[in-house]
């Protein structure tokens, strides 16, 4: 069934929804983190192609990002996650070493609470320790009924197991992008190649795409109050270039290209790796059903993706919109039947 | 490897693409761990004893890939009944001197050789790095051999060898490195079951493998393996050092060492080389075997290229004006020499030793110390501002108004500002044009050197004087262009090149080289790379346009060739050992060697060929001959030459060390570099009981987000940012012991410095279970300094300076400290805290650990 041409919810072409007649072939991101070597030369190319400030000289604990969010001033941004737990078919690390307890957790917990200015709002917001221990200590038991006992299976008395993941983050380029959606101005819009891109010389910084996003992207710059994000490198894809985080990947962690062949490469890589004897990797934001009608930017994950801080089940914010709508028009309706039985009542 | 070199490291990601599984040893867990299947937490400082308990596991399963070693190697060459190892002499190989602390190479020597090669006292080979001239070539050894093929004769090679490491058990290596049997078992059979006639496997080190006081002998260790192995001079093998820098390869071809000139021939020694011919005679070393041989058409030619028209045969081209060496020369010696004063200026370029280099407080104070310093850098780094800004101002041991040197710093072209080539790993030399104009004052360094020397000889001219000559008879004329007036890189290369002197036609390659002054080339092994007169490093053709060993992708020494002794991928009848792993073949009917690269070895010498007793130059070599920069054709498995500390490499202890070495008595190295100098100290190690006062063992390397002294990356925003702060890695363990928490401060001390460092704590680290004790090794980032958008302590300051004793590399990736929670003193309250931690580990100026350890202090009996 084709869905509704003015859906707000579901799969879509969304170039072609947004009035490009002749769109090109819908341009995007796959991030594969099971090859991620943690460079961060996607970070350091995008802010040298796109001119993007400084993001804060602090040491921020959090193993080795010292980035700490998608900020308007940090349009990629390389998470690490230090964690006593397995990972893949791997020998575990320290197998046979005199180690105790794991660290992970309470490094993870001190590292949530420095926070220094990054010169954006609402930019890297403190984290809770609680939360941040909890995640660095892998999944939880949560009380099912299981073949260990409780707290067994956790790995924390003694750190044998250790893996040390890293991802790189970037704009989700949604197919619904709540972000485009609310904005007043018109300063984010769709392109050609399916992307959402701010124009900062529209942009009024009144802050709704903000509150928008389903991911936590989007950000405002302290001393210009606009809205600043990853743009897909606009400027290179337009003239058949690769955005520079993709092109300075050495491990082609970082692929571009069209995002139907994308997501075909993609489910190829996941089988290899379930083959493998790596069942645990997943694809996050490639289902075009998920809530936000799929990423343009999607990604390979090794785990659950709260454990790289993603939502796990991200929905476009204006995908109720109607209902909303629809709903506020039957309440004024209803409004106003009450008023004209009153009025009509009171005559009687 | 992906910390420091990630763009390397996607050919790994490649291999594992297609299955290959990734083995990662080091002290610390790091981004290369995190993508390695199997990790191996390693006591820094042990790698011998883990090699060697790899050697062993294969001599004593029979792994090796015998047809290869019996017949490329000297596995069945017979050593001298004089010999005695180091198995048998507790740690010490026959013939050590401990009076010179060097050895006398005579009993190491093959049977029957003993008065004829070898040196009688290695401690002048040490002091010129003697060992680094066999980049190119091995060391000169009659080519006369006894041999028995059997390998039973209890002196060949092959059984010194099994017996040298016969202690080297998986036990030996849990007992030595730390590393539990079961994985040390993993990694050995997954290297042996991937080499041999179908597979081969590749050994790649990074420079941080040689930084220490048996760094040369690391990678012998490994090449011996690969040699085992079969993994030399074949497709997918081989020994690779990824070098610190774009180009450093280069810096060593055409040197920017005391001790070699261009092409690795040596730097002339004023006592042993008075004349052209002494000179010639001392590299090619009449009747020698090999390609080695023709040494005197090499020379002749480069001080061709020298000094042009003023060099010819009748006066031994010149010969008189070279430089000579005297003695150590070396980066260390010279910062000693200008801490006494007796080194008057200096020129710094693309170097930052203020923060780079091992014992930054001695690098200072010397710099502190001259009349005139150069400074050529892309930003205003430590090396050009330590009298101003570095830590001794504020100890009091610097005053800038009473600093007497006098600092020149001149702005420098980045590589996008200046054209040329880099010399890779693979010894691949691609060119590179200039993307830009380099801003204001900034030039490139071969503007720089040219136009110095053109000043100079402007300045000298018409001068009289025996002494200037040497300056104006140089052959100093090279076309510019440009509103800058930039040399010619091409100019440079095609003499660098080689051409005819008569008619300046370039030189094919070396093959063409004269000895009577008819060609001139300013580095043999390059020569080919302007063959034709086309700049071949320029050459860009895709992989996809030519077979897979992309030879018409720029150019590499020698010859173009991109494996070397590749005539070893043919067993000895010249077949491909396999259908899999065919490169090199003998053609029958065309009577020649081909393949898919070019063959190192002479084209048209059939496999069959056995040369005349006593023949000597390239003609000496068999037909079966492969290693042929080698005087006997063979890959060395045991070195009766040219390593100057064994023939075999053993494990010592590094020379700061919490552990006893429990193998031999003899602790360390015997014959490492040392310095005794007020300046310089070494903290105490078992046996002497003092170690108690450095308990901890440190290590430093780099962090993808920076690059070397920080000089490129703590400079440059977007860098910078990433890691903006000097940290110190610990393990919640050590963290517990010491009272560390997360984000919070710690010192290090050592007998020559105490620096700072924010804490993280990881479970990236791990101690180690040593011989029932528990190690602590804590992991530093060496980039910081007090200059640059973020600054930081140095952790090369905590260094003393001791060197690998053939290549003079300084022992900078382990050493002993103490960690303590908190900030560390400032001012004058700092040198005292330094200052009562000698007093308590008992160092003092006169105070030397024993070269040789003493009787009594039995191995192991310290912890």
């Amino acid at each position: 069934m084709l869905p509704d041409p003015n859906s707000l919810a579901g799969p879509l072409d969304p170039a072609p929804e947004a009035g490009w007649p002749e769109a090109p072939p819908r341009m995007g991101f796959f991030t594969d983190t099971s090859v991620c070597i943690g460079c961060k030369a996607c970070e350091v190319a995008c802010k040298e192609w796109n001119d993007v400030p400084a993001s804060g000289m602090d040491l921020l604990g959090m193993s080795y990002d010292n980035t700490g969010a998608l900020t308007a001033n940090s349009w990629r941004h390389v998470a690490f996650v230090e964690q006593p737990r397995p990972a893949g078919h791997r020998t575990p690390p320290f197998a046979g070493n005199p180690t105790g307890g794991t660290t992970s957790p309470s490094s993870a917990a001190v590292g949530a609470t420095t926070r220094d200015p990054v010169g954006t709002e609402p930019g890297v917001p403190t984290g809770s320790p609680e939360a941040a221990a909890r995640m660095a200590a892998g999944p939880e038991f949560l009380g099912m009924p299981g073949g260990q006992p409780p707290g067994r299976a956790t790995g924390a008395e003694t750190r044998s197991d250790f893996r040390w993941l890293m991802m790189s983050d970037v704009c989700k380029h949604c197919t619904h992008a709540a972000c485009l959606d609310v904005c007043p101005t018109g300063s984010l819009f769709r392109t050609e190649f399916g992307t959402v891109v701010v124009q900062e010389d529209i942009c009024n910084g009144c802050g709704y795409c903000i509150s928008a996003c389903p991911y936590g992207v989007i950000d405002r710059r302290e001393d210009d109050g606009r809205a600043w994000k990853c743009t897909l490198c606009y400027d290179r894809i337009g003239a058949g270039k690769t955005p520079a985080c993709a092109q300075a990947c050495p491990t082609e962690s970082i692929q571009y290209g069209p995002l139907e062949e994308l997501r075909e490469r993609a489910a190829a890589r996941v089988a290899t790796l379930h083959e493998r004897g790596v069942p645990e990797a997943r694809l996050y934001g490639h289902d075009p059903n998920d809530g936000v009608g799929g990423d343009g930017a999607f990604f390979l994950l090794l785990d659950e993706p709260e454990v790289y801080g993603l939502p796990p089940d991200p929905v476009v914010t204006t995908r109720d919109l109607p209902k909303m709508w629809k709903q506020a028009g039957l309440a004024a309706l209803a409004m106003a039947a009450a008023a004209v039985a009153v009025f009509v009542g009171g005559s009687s | 490897m992906a910390e420091a070199h990630p763009v390397g490291f996607q050919w790994v990601m490649e291999a594992k693409l297609r299955g290959a599984k990734v083995f990662h040893v080091d002290p610390r867990f790091t981004r290369t761990s995190a993508l390695a299947d199997t990790y191996l937490p390693i006591r820094a400082g042990t790698d011998i004893a883990l090699l060697g308990g790899v050697v062993r596991y294969i001599l004593e399963n029979e792994l090796d890939f015998r047809e290869y070693v019996l017949a490329y190697t000297n596995a069945a060459t017979i050593v001298s009944e004089e010999f005695v190892d180091a198995e048998d002499g507790d740690g010490i190989f026959s013939g050590f001197n401990p009076e010179t602390g060097a050895y006398d190479q005579t009993s190491w020597q093959y049977a029957g050789q003993e008065g004829h090669s070898g040196s009688m006292d290695t401690s002048s080979e040490r002091d010129t790095a003697a060992g680094l001239r066999h980049e190119s070539h091995g060391a000169p050894i009659p080519g006369q051999v006894l041999r028995d093929a059997s390998l039973q004769h209890p002196r060949c090679v092959y059984q010194i060898l099994k017996r040298h490491y016969a202690r080297y058990t998986p036990e030996m290596v849990e007992r030595v490195c730390g590393i539990p049997q079961e994985k040390f078992l993993e990694l050995a059979r997954a290297w042996t079951e991937n080499s041999g006639r179908e597979r081969t496997g590749a050994l790649v080190y990074s420079v941080g493998w040689t930084q220490h006081s048996v760094g040369v002998q690391y990678i012998r260790t490994g090449a011996i393996i690969q040699t085992l192995l079969g993994n030399m001079g074949r497709p997918g093998g081989g020994v690779m050092a990824l070098r610190g820098h774009a180009s450093i390869q280069g810096s060593t071809d055409i040197p920017t060492l005391f001790n070699l000139l261009p092409g690795y021939l040596p730097m002339p020694q004023h006592d042993k080389h008075p004349t052209f011919g002494a000179w010639v005679d001392s590299i090619h070393h009449p009747g020698q075997k090999g390609y080695w041989a023709n040494a005197r058409a090499y020379c002749a030619s480069l001080l061709k290229a020298y000094w042009g028209d003023a060099a010819t045969p009748e006066n031994d081209f010149c010969y008189g004006y070279m430089p000579r060496m005297t003695g150590d020369h070396g980066t260390y010696q010279q910062v000693l020499n200008m801490i006494d004063g007796k080194v008057k200026g200096y020129f710094l370029l693309g170097q930052n030793p203020a923060v780079g280099s091992a014992h930054g407080r001695a690098q200072r104070l010397g710099m502190a110390n001259l009349d005139w310093l150069v400074v050529r850098d892309l930003f205003m780094i430590e090396s050009a501002t330590f009298w101003r800004n570095g830590p001794e101002v504020e100890t009091g041991e610097i005053v800038p108004e009473q600093c007497r040197t006098e600092v020149f710093f001149l702005p420098a072209a980045s590589h996008v500002e200046k054209e040329g080539t880099f010399t890779q790993t693979q010894r691949m030399l691609q060119w590179r044009e200039k993307a830009v104009e380099p801003p204001g004052d900034a030039r490139s360094e071969l503007w720089f050197f040219y136009h110095l020397g053109r000043k100079l000889r402007e300045k000298l001219a018409g001068s009289d004087k025996p002494r200037d000559r040497a300056l104006l008879d140089l052959a100093w004329d090279y076309p510019t262009h440009g509103p800058l007036a930039e040399p010619s890189a091409e100019a440079v290369l095609r003499e660098i090149n080689g051409f005819e002197v008569a008619t300046g036609r370039p030189l094919g390659g070396f093959a063409e080289a004269k000895d009577d002054g008819s060609t001139a080339m300013g580095c043999w092994i390059y020569s080919g790379v302007y063959a034709d007169g086309v700049n071949q490093a320029n050459r860009r053709k895709p992989r996809h346009e030519q077979n897979w060993v992309a030879g018409e992708w720029g150019w590499a020494w020698p010859a173009n060739r991109r494996t070397l002794y590749n005539r070893a991928s043919a067993d000895p009848d010249g077949r491909p050992w396999s259908e899999r792993k065919k490169y090199i073949w003998w053609d029958e009917e065309k009577g020649e060697w081909t393949g898919y690269d070019v063959p190192d070895f002479e084209k048209t010498k059939p496999p069959s060929y056995r040369p005349e007793p006593g023949t000597s130059g390239p003609a000496g070599l068999a037909g079966d001959d492969p290693f042929v920069m080698q005087a006997d054709g063979k890959a060395w498995l045991y070195a009766p030459t040219g390593v100057v500390d064994g023939p075999l490499p053993t494990h010592y202890e590094p020379v700061e060390s919490p552990m006893r070495n429990p193998l031999y008595r003899q602790q360390a190295n015997p014959a490492r570099k040392m310095y005794p100098h007020p300046v310089n100290s070494v903290n105490p190690s078992p046996p002497e009981d003092q170690w108690r006062v450095f308990p901890y063992v440190f290590t430093v390397s780099r962090l993808t987000e920076h690059h070397t002294a920080g000089g490129m990356s703590r400079m440059v925003r977007p860098l910078a940012e990433l890691q903006p702060e000097m940290f110190v890695e610990v393990s919640p363990e050590l963290a517990a012991e010491v009272g560390l928490t997360h984000l919070g401060w710690a010192h290090l001390v050592t007998g020559r410095a105490v620096i700072e460092a924010k804490v993280l704590v990881t479970d990236r680290l791990t101690p180690l279970r040593v011989e029932g004790r528990i190690i602590h090794q804590v992991w530093l980032p060496y980039h910081f300094g007090f200059e640059g958008m973020v600054t930081g302590d140095s952790a090369n300051d905590l260094f003393g300076i001791i060197l690998d004793p053939n290549v003079l590399i300084q022992e900078s990736k382990v050493g002993t400290c103490d960690v303590q929670p908190g900030r560390r003193p400032t001012g004058a309250a700092l040198r005292e805290m330094v200052e009562d931690y000698r007093r308590r580990a008992g160092i003092t100026p006169q105070r030397h650990a024993p070269v040789v350890t003493p009787p009594g202090s039995g191995a192991s009996d310290a912890s």
